[in-house]
């Protein structure tokens, strides 16, 4: 079995490192492991969805009215994402405030839709679009790990670094709970990528 | 010097290329052009070399800040000494502990207000120029690039926009921000759109706020109940009062007051500042700009003051000698690699510059200086400003020369 179209997306082709789509939410909900995590996951199963109900369609699909389609599949699997989310972890769905909703404007999940889905297979389509979500996941607990533990001290909430103010020795870095830091983090990842990875370098001007 | 002339001219081979210390070329380059003028000759048929190198610019900026650091230092001390007789107490650091031991005391006197300022700013120099001196080694050896002087002015000015009693990791990490993402990761010195230094100070004032900004920072003693640490810029955020032109100012002026270490004394920038201006190593436009914008802003202000907030009344020439006007002006925003290049275009940053600095101070309520950010933020916009008044100019000539 052919699992490329999972794995590729992974790393050597990341939708964030790689292709840098998706930074909006990437900043916006990294503060803590726990909601990248869980975003992640939503975004992963939200992608895989659309990319193979596209897929399933792709042959039915009027070319001139297909962002139409596609937005309407991705819309209402976004919608089931956010009930579900609400229904059974309400605590983290309040953290992630509007960035669920949100993920309809990802750019991955129209991008995939359109680059992937719409011209081939049902399956190949599932595992690109879980491989797309998966490494948004993958780079958003990464980035995720290093905002909580440098940033309050805490993965998943739980105290790493005793803080200062609560009597420990670590002080907490506060750029890092800023947008800001995100961003530096996610460029030191893409370099560090780039440089382990020269194929990954666009061609210089 | 012979000595050490025949010397390095006989480790010379061994950094060739293709020998086995190589690599460690730069650095051997670095010390070489440190010690000796280069003896290389320009090889081409019509190239002329300035006798004013980079060598020779950031030397004299150097030389240029020496006057506020020597007084930076003083001040450091006096301040303590000064805070220790109203009543606070010497603060429990090893700063203060390897001063006591090395015979000091804590009466106010030239000599001792030195060495206790030297304890403390010593260590902050010394982890700057490691931290940072050796992050740039390191990227002139991985690039094979020449090490350039460029850093020997970053790590001067780093440690004077510093309160006194910032913790030496946090100025290891600022100076590796400033180093790394403000200068190295744009392709280092000359390539870089914000100012290292700034790009580091900004980094510590926004991940630890505490270490910063604040009241009891300023001088490293601990002030009692009802003594307060705070500069007189922060006072001025606070309180209504009246600020006239007398000995206070003069003082003011001089340096007589709490601070960040090297940018109290405003004398000493406008000093150090007179001397670059006259070697042209920094612009007359772009000081006289931020003079008139700080003035034309300060001056509407005072104009229609608003009881609730007494930064709107302070007057310009309060403006000029409080927090780091004085320093940025002459030092920081006048850098040439960052500031607007173009000499209409200098007259636009610097006016805006100027203009920026009293507005983020009066409207800004979280914190009273604003002159490190309204530096970053022109900087960012001083290549825009360039484009602007070349477009505009080849508009101008286009139409000119049009029929």
């Amino acid at each position: 079995m052919n699992l490329n179209p999972f794995t590729d997306p992974l790393v050597d082709n990341n939708p964030i490192s790689k292709q840098i789509l998706g930074i909006c939410s990437a900043l916006a909900v990294t503060t803590k492991l726990e909601t990248a995590v869980v975003m992640g996951i939503a975004v992963a199963a939200v992608t895989a969805m659309s990319n193979l109900t596209v897929s399933l369609l792709r042959h039915r699909i009027p070319q001139s009215i297909r962002i139409i389609i596609e937005l309407t599949v991705i819309a209402s699997l976004v919608i089931v994402a956010d009930q579900f989310l609400k229904a059974y972890f309400f605590n983290i769905s309040k953290q992630l405030s509007v960035y669920v909703g949100l993920i309809i404007t990802n750019c991955i999940v129209m991008g995939r839709a359109e680059a992937y889905a719409l011209k081939n297979p049902p399956w190949p389509s599932f595992l690109d679009g879980l491989g797309n979500g998966a490494g948004y996941g993958l780079v958003l607990i990464v980035i995720g790990a290093f905002r909580e533990l440098l940033g309050s001290g805490k993965l998943f909430n739980f105290e790493v670094l005793r803080l200062q103010t609560e009597g420990g020795w670590y002080a907490g870095n506060g750029l890092l709970q800023l947008a800001p830091g995100a961003f530096f983090l996610l460029a030191a990842l893409i370099w560090i990528l780039r440089t382990l990875k020269p194929e990954q370098q666009e061609p210089g001007r | 010097m012979n000595y050490l002339k025949k010397g390095l001219d006989k480790l010379k081979p061994k950094f060739a290329p293709g020998q086995k210390w190589h690599v460690f070329a730069p650095i051997y380059d670095a010390f070489d052009s440190f010690c000796f003028t280069t003896g290389d000759v320009t090889q081409g048929r019509t190239h002329v070399r300035d006798g004013l190198d980079l060598k020779r610019i950031m030397s004299l900026v150097v030389i240029a800040v020496f006057p506020s650091m020597i007084f930076g230092i003083y001040n450091t001390g006096h301040q303590i000494h000064l805070a220790i007789s109203k009543g606070a107490s010497p603060l429990d650091a090893w700063q203060t502990h390897l001063f006591s031991a090395l015979g000091g005391s804590f009466n106010p006197s030239v000599l001792n207000d030195f060495f206790h300022g030297l304890c403390w700013f010593f260590p902050i120099y010394l982890v700057t120029f490691v931290v940072g001196g050796g992050l740039e080694t390191l990227f002139a050896l991985v690039r094979r690039q020449t090490i350039n002087e460029g850093f020997l002015v970053t790590g001067t000015l780093f440690p004077l926009i510093l309160p006194v009693t910032i913790p030496l990791w946090q100025v290891a990490l600022g100076i590796a921000f400033g180093v790394v993402v403000g200068k190295e990761v744009f392709g280092g010195t000359g390539t870089n759109f914000m100012n290292p230094a700034l790009v580091g100070r900004a980094f510590l004032f926004f991940a630890y706020p505490s270490n910063i900004t604040g009241e009891s920072i300023w001088t490293a003693a601990q002030f009692p109940d009802g003594l307060s640490g705070a500069t007189l810029l922060h006072n001025a955020h606070e309180n209504a009062q009246s600020f006239t032109f007398g000995s206070d100012w003069w003082n003011a002026f001089f340096g007589q007051m709490g601070g960040a270490i090297g940018e109290t004394s405003a004398f000493l920038c406008l000093l150090g500042g007179l001397f670059l201006l006259l070697t042209q190593i920094i612009s007359w436009r772009i000081v006289l700009g931020i003079a008139i914008g700080t003035t034309l802003t300060a001056t509407l202000l005072n104009l229609c003051p608003d009881s609730s907030n007494p930064m709107f009344s302070l007057p310009f020439y309060w403006h000029m000698v409080l927090g780091g006007w004085a320093f940025g002006c002459f030092f920081m925003a006048t850098d040439p690699v960052t500031s607007a290049m173009s000499l209409r275009g200098k007259w636009i940053y610097g006016l805006l510059l100027g203009a920026l600095i009293v507005t983020l101070r009066v409207f800004n309520p979280a914190y009273p200086e604003g002159v490190m950010l309204a530096i970053l933020f022109m900087n960012m916009l001083a290549p825009l400003i360039d484009h602007m008044v070349i477009a505009a100019h080849i508009r101008r000539r286009t139409a000119r020369d049009a029929h």
